[in-house]
């Protein structure tokens, strides 16, 4: 009787395909579909425009390796993303640990630590370009001085933006925590640090995931703040994977296959952190 | 034990207070730098600006007829009211379909939408604003529709994450009872959805107002602009930047921001966790 019900609904929503589906098909279709597959193709090609590709096979390929700014690139965006990642955890989980200990005005702390995520890479970038030249300045430094100003730069303003986001989904999770189990480790004995190593960590395993892979992704996949904030320079050498891709594609002409071969790389990496990252949580949960 | 803690508390609140003034520093910094002459600027960001060095709100005027910073200002407005809106009430229809109606299709573009959520957007760039040229879609209005499939990944999947733990029974009495299919979505699906839209559309206002690649690629830019594309037109040819213009158009830009997150708040931390949670 039920599966009959089923069938009788399934038949009439199917009919309306074109309403409920076919607006987001075709957008999909034309805005990722289409681009996708085409940039997997364009990157076996010589082109200037799409009309104008010719198959080189992996002539493009090669290519990327013998240009050393991306390997550079590669190499600054994986030490970025590690040093960034372990900074804006740390933080952001020890100030969720303080403001879920009922203090005062933790409303508006929390408000305050959260509003810089709202505002967008580009004026984040010249907003910290202005601070960090200005207290570089009695050293008669710039932040475009070396590849290492820029990159200590970049963190700093990267924990600025993102500790208060990730500070918020750890305060969710350890409000989750029922109060019972704190309770019953402190009737067993245990003291701040016990509890927080045996009971707090284990419990808010989930948030730190997803803080965990939106602060990787995050790091690797940024453009905004790095094309803002020195734009790559000095000469290419605070350039990220992703102002690589696009001053390979966009800066320098004959080049657009390869631009396109690395961006295919681009995504296989991120593509295999996001995967890592699922089989991961999966395995968490099964035991859990 | 009751006045120990006392005292750690009001340590604590003290600490993050002063943190809390820290943080809004870059900000305050910016906005008195707003009405420095810009020579001063650069050479003595950290100084009140004084007689010599105060210029009214000539950086503000500046700036904005420098880069058209209210026109921006309205077409990422409509840009981004008009791709949430569309977004959510194309996701939302679309997801309560792939749900319902299992075939192979629908999975199939199910797990397309997952796979596109980790595609990296230089992935796909070229080749969409060829197409998007192509298309004559190079307007705002036409980016709407490039907002829509491109942001499709992860409305969708967040909208059939939804619909999954909807009893059947009350879609079913509803369709019984003689509801077209378009009816029993507008008038009992999408009702309960509406927690779920919310999230939906603070994620994607945070992506799409602050969005820079995808207009900069896809607009036709002498005649629109957003926001992100007038900041970054500052920056002249050779790296050179009108500071005055630049700190005018930054506390513009901003303030919207701020005023907006203040009215907004709840919502946007609730659905900051509830996406983060499902996503």
């Amino acid at each position: 009787m039920i599966e009959r019900k089923d069938k009788i609904m399934d038949k009439a929503i199917k009919r309306y395909f074109p309403v409920f589906v076919l607006p987001t098909l075709l957008a999909f279709t034309m805005g990722f579909i289409a681009p996708f597959i085409v940039g997997v193709w364009l990157s076996f090609c010589k082109f200037t425009t799409i009309n104008d590709a010719t198959f080189i096979g992996f002539g493009n390929y090669t290519k990327v390796w013998t240009d050393g700014s991306f390997v550079h690139a590669l190499w600054y965006t994986t030490l970025f993303t590690i040093v960034s990642v372990v900074f804006i955890n740390f933080f952001a989980f020890a100030a969720a640990l303080l403001l879920t200990k009922k203090i005062k005005g933790t409303n508006i702390f929390r408000t305050v630590f959260f509003m810089p995520n709202l505002i967008g890479g580009i004026i984040l970038g010249y907003v910290w370009s202005l601070l960090l030249n200005g207290l570089l300045l009695p050293f008669e430094k710039t932040l475009t001085y070396s590849s290492v100003y820029g990159f200590w730069g970049l963190v700093i303003l990267m924990c600025w933006q993102q500790i208060g986001y990730m500070m918020i989904i750890y305060i969710a999770g350890i409000q989750n925590i029922p109060g019972d189990l704190v309770e019953a480790a402190k009737i067993d004995g245990a003291n701040g640090w016990q509890i927080l190593k045996n009971v707090t960590l284990p419990m808010v395993m989930p948030s730190i995931t997803i803080c965990t892979f939106l602060t990787l992704t995050n790091g690797f996949k940024l453009f905004d703040q790095n094309l803002a904030l020195t734009n790559g320079e000095p000469s290419k050498m605070s350039e990220m994977l992703a102002l690589n891709i696009f001053s390979t594609f966009y800066g320098r002409a004959g080049w657009e296959g390869v631009g396109q071969a690395k961006a295919v790389i681009f995504f296989v990496l991120v593509g295999i952190i996001a995967v890592t990252q699922n089989v991961l949580t999966r395995r968490k949960e099964v035991q859990q | 034990m009751g006045k120990r803690r006392q005292q750690k508390n009001m340590i604590m609140t003290l600490v993050f207070s002063v943190l809390s003034v820290l943080w809004l520093c870059p900000i305050a910094l910016v906005v008195i730098n707003s009405f420095k002459k810009k020579a001063y600027i650069s050479r003595r960001p950290f100084a009140i600006p004084t007689d010599k060095m105060f210029v009214g709100l000539d950086n503000y005027i500046n700036g904005i007829e420098k880069t058209g910073l209210i026109e921006a200002f309205g077409w990422t407005l409509f840009i981004t009211i008009g791709s949430v809106l569309v977004i959510i009430l194309c996701t939302s229809m679309c997801a309560w379909y792939i749900c319902r109606v299992k075939n192979a299709f629908t999975s199939i573009f199910y797990y397309l939408c997952l796979f596109s959520m980790i595609v990296p957007f230089q992935m796909v760039m070229f080749p969409l604003s060829k197409i998007v040229n192509m298309l004559h879609l190079n307007t705002p209005w036409g980016l709407i529709i490039v907002y829509l499939g491109f942001g499709a990944g992860l409305s969708v999947f967040m909208f059939t994450g939804f619909v999954k733990s909807i009893p059947l029974e009350i879609e079913e009495a509803a369709m019984i009872d003689g509801c077209t299919p378009i009816h029993t979505f507008f008038d009992v699906v999408l009702p309960i959805m509406k927690p779920t839209c919310v999230t939906v559309a603070i994620l994607q206002t945070m992506w799409i107002w602050n969005d820079y690649l995808l207009p900069y690629l896809n607009l036709d830019m002498k005649r629109f602009k957003t926001v992100p594309i007038a900041i970054q037109y500052l920056r002249g040819g050779y790296g050179s930047i009108d500071m005055g213009a630049m700190m005018g158009v930054l506390v513009l830009a901003i303030i919207p921001i701020i005023v907006f997150y203040l009215f907004c708040q709840k919502y946007i931390i609730e659905g900051v966790v509830a996406g983060a949670v499902k996503g």
